[in-house]
């Protein structure tokens, strides 16, 4: 646990009653280098209260098609670390809104888990999401993430036990990343979601108790978020947003078009 | 020191552990207990070892090498006959051990990666003979250079997936795999083909494959009264070597060498020399050595042989090459090729691609050994898989 109230916990704390908290994310570099810190900003006044930075692997293999494809497109184009710390840098001279890296372990390890951290502090980041790093295998990480102030943000998925889930409360901070479905990211069909969501939900209220929830995994739209986040604090849209870029990017007015998307993803048709 | 390796953690030295998504995490904590469960189960290890003796073919022969040892002129050359296994290749051991474990955990379908399609066939094969639902995932370039082995899944009733990411070969595949087996988990078992993988897979498929090196020191010992002073097998993920060499790693005298695939040299970017040109990282679960870039992307690996040409390997290795028990070497394209004619035409046996890297390390190694010295060199599979590649080359 960090000491000071970190940029996540007071988004948390300072939520008005039945409003949920939605947390976008976006893999950086695409749809190009030079589009993402426009979105993020966007994004936020579009609604969002978290952003959540894809760091782009080669080999992603707790993603579907979606974020496979835009992983591949901002690996192409030539994404490093340094230009996502670059691209948090410039989010952080016009906003205080969390950002959060999420990606896979390689890549941080490659760059030295010290240094990746220190820069990260540096550059303004405020949490990480790691997802091939469960808790067995943070101790790699965790120790200099807390020294930069960063918070750890852990993953529950409908098969964890009960203890599991009570583990990763007392290991993360910021919050619990709550995985709707078993599988792999990615929009889904029809109510798939929402049948497996309910007793999942009711166990994640019994056994996370320490920390704010967010679900996601295969939330589509308004109406998903809403029903799907009913009894959790909020809710994260991944692949339906970068599926929303792919269909516009980069036709005129694609930005606009997205943040319309994401407008929607928060308020709905008003 | 007696040689314990891995932790209950998974780790061989600071390589290996459980580096996957938490959708696993129960998945994996089911298959130790149920894989614990299993060695302590007699009627298990019996059924297990009735199926390697009745259906696998095992033990294989330890063959002498008469006109290679006379070739060379040095140690005599002895060939651990994996290539008599049923389906042609060492890979069976495994499959069938672990499709025990899934019918034991009440799996009903089974999926698998493969590169070269030997392990493909095996767990098709192990699928068919059990009547077990199976699907194999196989990297599009791989199911072209392969096809004989395509078919032979196909007709034993399995479903082969083309893999059209990234490299198309096996990378590219065991991503698909755990996809598959992250969707699925409640029902599936994922049989790994390798030494690769998140605990408890590195120790139990080398487990399933001590068998090669037992049989080797008993049949050793009959034959010639003594221990190996080498033993020389090829290395992609790993298994037939770690197998092979299990069993005499606390025998210090004893030699071993693991040959990776050059491709066409390791100091150029068209290789899969993991453990020459690779550095530690994360990749398909565990800690290991991995071809990868400053950016920490996993590279494209390159080799002739499907069943050498991935970017990592599996962490036992990585744990022996730092502790220099085991001594890694590559051999590239042409020098495999080169060693498939020699072996073909001096011993009358058609290794497969991968196998005759193994081979092809004889080169080097054998004029540095003298005539009362023994080599024996783990010949983990047959060529006839790769008759149109052959074919091509020469």
């Amino acid at each position: 646990m960090t000491t000071k109230t970190s940029r996540i916990q007071s988004v948390f704390e300072k939520r008005n009653g039945d409003d949920k908290i939605m947390s976008l994310f976006i893999t950086a570099g695409y749809p190009d280098l030079e589009s993402t810190v426009d979105l993020i900003l966007g994004f936020e006044e579009n609604g969002a209260d978290l952003i959540e930075l894809g760091m782009p692997f080669s080999d992603p293999l707790a993603d579907g098609p979606t974020i496979q494809y835009a992983s591949n497109v901002s690996i192409e184009k030539g994404i490093t670390m340094k230009k996502i710390f670059g691209m948090v840098r410039q989010v952080r001279e016009k906003s205080e809104i969390p950002i959060i890296l999420m990606g896979y372990i390689n890549p941080i390890l490659r760059y030295g888990v010290e240094a990746f951290c220190s820069d990260a502090e540096e550059s303004g980041v405020d949490g990480l999401i790691i997802p091939d790093a469960p808790i067995e295998e943070s101790g790699i990480i965790e120790s200099a993430a807390r020294e930069h102030g960063l918070d750890m943000i852990y993953l529950v998925a409908p098969n964890s036990t009960d203890e599991r889930m009570k583990a990763v409360d007392e290991k993360s901070s910021g919050f619990v990343y709550c995985v709707s479905v078993t599988g792999v990211t990615g929009a889904r069909q029809g109510d798939e979601v929402a049948r497996s969501v309910e007793r999942f939900i009711g166990r994640v209220n019994t056994n996370v108790t320490s920390n704010p929830k967010l679900v996601g995994f295969g939330i589509k739209n308004y109406e998903d978020a809403k029903l799907i986040s009913e009894r959790v604090d909020g809710y994260i849209v991944g692949s339906a947003l970068i599926e929303a870029i792919r269909k516009e990017y980069p036709n005129k007015g694609w930005k606009e078009s997205v943040l319309q998307f994401v407008n929607h993803l928060k308020f709905g048709n008003i | 020191m007696k040689y314990t390796a891995p932790t209950k953690q998974g780790y061989f030295g600071k390589y290996g552990g459980k580096f996957v998504p938490e959708i696993l995490i129960p998945a994996l904590a089911e298959l130790e207990e149920a894989y614990e469960e299993s060695l302590n189960d007699p009627l298990f290890q019996k059924e297990y070892h009735d199926l390697l003796r009745e259906y696998v073919g095992r033990p294989t022969k330890l063959t002498f090498a008469d006109r290679l040892t006379e070739h060379y002129g040095k140690a005599k050359i002895y060939f651990k006959r994996e290539d008599l296994c049923h389906t042609g290749a060492h890979k069976i051991n495994n499959a069938i051990g672990q499709l025990l474990l899934a019918r034991k955990m009440g799996k009903k379908r089974i999926i698998a990666e493969t590169g070269a399609g030997q392990h493909g066939v095996a767990t098709a094969t192990a699928c068919a003979k059990f009547g077990f639902e199976c699907v194999v995932y196989m990297g599009a370039e791989d199911m072209e250079r392969q096809k004989l082995n395509v078919d032979r899944m196909r007709l034993m009733g399995a479903e082969v997936r083309s893999v059209e990411t990234g490299s198309k070969t096996l990378k590219d595949a065991t991503n698909e795999a755990i996809r598959d087996w992250v969707t699925n988990v409640d029902d599936t078992f994922y049989i790994i083909g390798s030494v690769v993988g998140p605990h408890p897979y590195p120790m139990m498929t080398r487990n399933f494959h001590r068998v090669i090196g037992e049989e080797t020191r008993d049949q050793l010992k009959q034959k010639e009264g003594r221990l190996p002073d080498y033993l020389v097998a090829c290395v992609g993920g790993g298994s037939n070597a770690i197998g092979f060499f299990y069993p005499f790693i606390d025998d210090e005298n004893v030699k071993m060498i693991g040959i990776e695939a050059a491709g066409l040299g390791a100091d150029t970017d068209q290789t899969a020399a993991t453990l020459t040109k690779g550095t530690p990282g994360v990749l398909h679960g565990s800690l290991s050595y991995l071809l990868q870039s400053n950016e920490g992307q996993i590279q494209l690996a390159h080799s002739v042989s499907a069943g050498l040409d991935y970017p990592g390997i599996g962490p036992e290795h990585s744990y022996l090459h730092d502790t220099k028990r085991v001594h890694y070497y590559g051999v590239t394209d042409q020098d495999a090729m080169d060693a498939v004619k020699l072996i073909s035409m001096k011993e009358g046996i058609i290794p497969a691609i991968e196998t005759a890297h193994a081979f092809a390390y004889l080169e080097t190694l054998m004029p540095l050994t003298q005539r009362d010295e023994v080599v024996v060199v783990n010949c983990s599979g047959r060529g006839d898989k790769d008759m149109k590649t052959i074919s091509e080359w020469f």
